[in-house]
């Protein structure tokens, strides 16, 4: 058994710093299972945000060795040798030493129009295998919100979060946007007010996911696709008027009532 | 817009946790950047020192072979070698034919989705890794111009596939032997090998996928985009290798013709 030193953050919103804490180290164990003993030991007043400890309620979100990850998820014979450092997300208000406020998450949830199906069908509406399964991987998703902590458009420039729906957001969109009984269209509000154009395709946000959700192959680039499809392409334009394809558009379709 | 109005407003500011420094990480995370900033480098400073060479860019009847760069494939220039000339020419353009073609590929590379992931780290350092603070105290994106031109990628994805065809209508002709007849030299694997790379780096591309079927809503209702699709789907995952090795192996194809063309080398026979 060796011992291991947390250098773990302390502090609220008028300030704070590093604390080392040296522990003894059991074989297999994960951060938050040291966060836990140091609580139980050395620090009681130490806050952390968990529930499951199985990587599936995305609760201990965290930045480990200035990486964003899953405190119950990260092994700590996998983190190189010294001091392991433990600070909270950085793109949010801190509450309390590794506590953030994510509320900036939950009023961008509300502003999703929500799915809006045609009149029912006779018989009911129907899904087909193929495309329940093209959605699925965006229902894995847990809320951690590490891709949206890692996402240098907030994450480096506070001002954005009044215009930026983020990663976690966009796959949102894009689970809706390609439901087949969704008749909503998103896609100007994607553009005018959620902020898809902000995103350069950095890729951190798949590279940190924890559930290995491909957010920015699979979600944000069709949905850039979908608003250049509308806005900066004039031959899909065209094919459009000639079909007489009509969608809704955002303006219209978020006064819908959810079903 | 009704969602937007009736939802409580972001509240900004807040002090966030954590020290005020650029990043914790540990790692050794320049490379990444460093490797891609020094490869992209080189390939600039070569193909714009190749573009600008305007000749040995032709293997041609006199070395028993037709071989021609991919770099200046098609020669529609006023000033193209004897036996390189395309179809048509642009009589009044007396610079190198390269620079005419290169746009195209440049450009869909340039608006490519997995390259500006690249160069957005490693030359704007916007960021330069993940979870290292960006190097701008103010950020906008792909929201305005000229950045907004991104928006431009399947136009020069469309152009690209142009030069796919005629890259592989080369290939095909690479068999050629002047004066000899038909055969296989390590020019014509070259060639063979550039031009299926290229396709792939193509067919790979997102917005290949998007238009070939990622854009319906039901896939049930469209089987065969649903078919386009799933074939692409693995092979867009393979976009970043794709992407590499094409850019490495067109500018190989450029340096093996030149070294033939010039002399340097023999164009060996393997059949």
């Amino acid at each position: 058994m060796a011992d291991v030193t947390m250098r773990i953050w302390r502090g609220d919103a008028t300030g704070g710093d590093f604390e080392n804490y040296t522990i003894a180290l059991n074989e297999g164990e994960v951060v938050l299972d040291i966060i836990h003993r140091i609580q139980a030991t050395d620090a009681p007043d130490l806050a952390c945000r968990w529930n499951c400890k199985a990587g599936k309620c995305g609760s201990c979100s965290a930045e480990i060795n200035g990486k964003p990850r899953l405190m119950c998820m990260t092994r700590m014979d996998q983190l190189p040798e010294g001091p392991v450092t433990v600070t909270p997300m950085k793109a949010f208000p801190i509450i309390r030493d590794l506590v953030t406020d994510v509320s900036f998450n939950f009023e961008m949830a509300k502003r999703v129009p929500a799915l809006l199906p045609p009149p029912m069908p006779e018989g009911g509406y129907r899904m087909f295998q193929q495309d329940v399964e093209r959605g699925q991987e965006f229902r894995k998703c847990i809320e951690c919100f590490l891709c949206q902590d890692v996402c240098h458009v907030i994450r480096d420039h506070e001002e954005n979060k009044k215009n930026y729906a983020g990663p976690r957001f966009f796959i949102r969109y894009a689970e809706l946007e390609m439901h087949p009984l969704d008749t909503n269209d998103r896609r100007e509000l994607l553009k005018e007010e959620m902020g898809l154009g902000y995103c350069n395709i950095t890729k951190c946000c798949t590279e940190v996911c924890p559930e290995h959700i491909h957010i920015t192959d699979n979600a944000i680039i069709p949905l850039k696709e979908r608003v250049v499809d509308a806005d900066y392409d004039p031959v899909a334009w065209l094919g459009r008027k000639i079909r007489r394809r009509t969608k809704k558009t955002a303006a219209e379709a978020s006064v819908q009532p959810a079903p | 817009m009704a969602a937007v109005e009736n939802s409580t407003k972001v509240v900004l500011g807040g002090t966030r946790g954590g020290p005020e420094v650029p990043t914790l990480r540990q790692d050794r995370w320049r490379i990444q950047p460093m490797v891609t900033a020094g490869i992209l480098t080189s390939f600039i400073i070569y193909s714009t020192w190749a573009a600008f060479q305007n000749r040995y860019y032709y293997v041609g009847a006199s070395f028993g072979r037709d071989l021609i760069s991919p770099f200046y494939s098609p020669c529609i220039g006023g000033v193209c070698v004897p036996g390189a000339k395309a179809g048509f020419a642009l009589n009044w353009f007396r610079l190198s034919p390269a620079l005419l073609i290169l746009i195209f590929p440049l450009g869909f590379r340039f608006t490519c989705y997995y390259y500006r992931r690249s160069y957005y780290r490693a030359f704007w350092f916007s960021p330069p890794a993940c979870a290292v603070a960006d190097a701008h105290g103010k950020y906008s994106g792909e929201t305005r111009f000229p950045l907004v031109m991104q928006n431009l990628h399947r136009y020069f994805f469309y152009a690209g596939l142009v030069f796919n065809t005629l890259l592989t209508i080369d290939a095909v002709e690479a068999f050629r032997e002047p004066g000899i007849g038909w055969g296989v030299s390590v020019g014509t694997v070259v060639l063979c090998v550039n031009a299926v790379l290229l396709w792939m780096y193509s067919l790979s591309c997102h917005a290949c996928r998007h238009l070939l079927g990622g854009h319906v809503k039901s896939f049930k209702a469209h089987p065969i985009r649903y078919r386009f699709w799933k074939f692409l789907t693995p092979l867009n995952a393979k976009h970043m290798n794709l992407a590499w090795a094409s850019l490495l192996f067109v500018g190989f194809a450029d340096i093996y013709v030149r070294l033939v063309a010039s002399g340097a080398i023999t164009d060996y026979k393997i059949f």
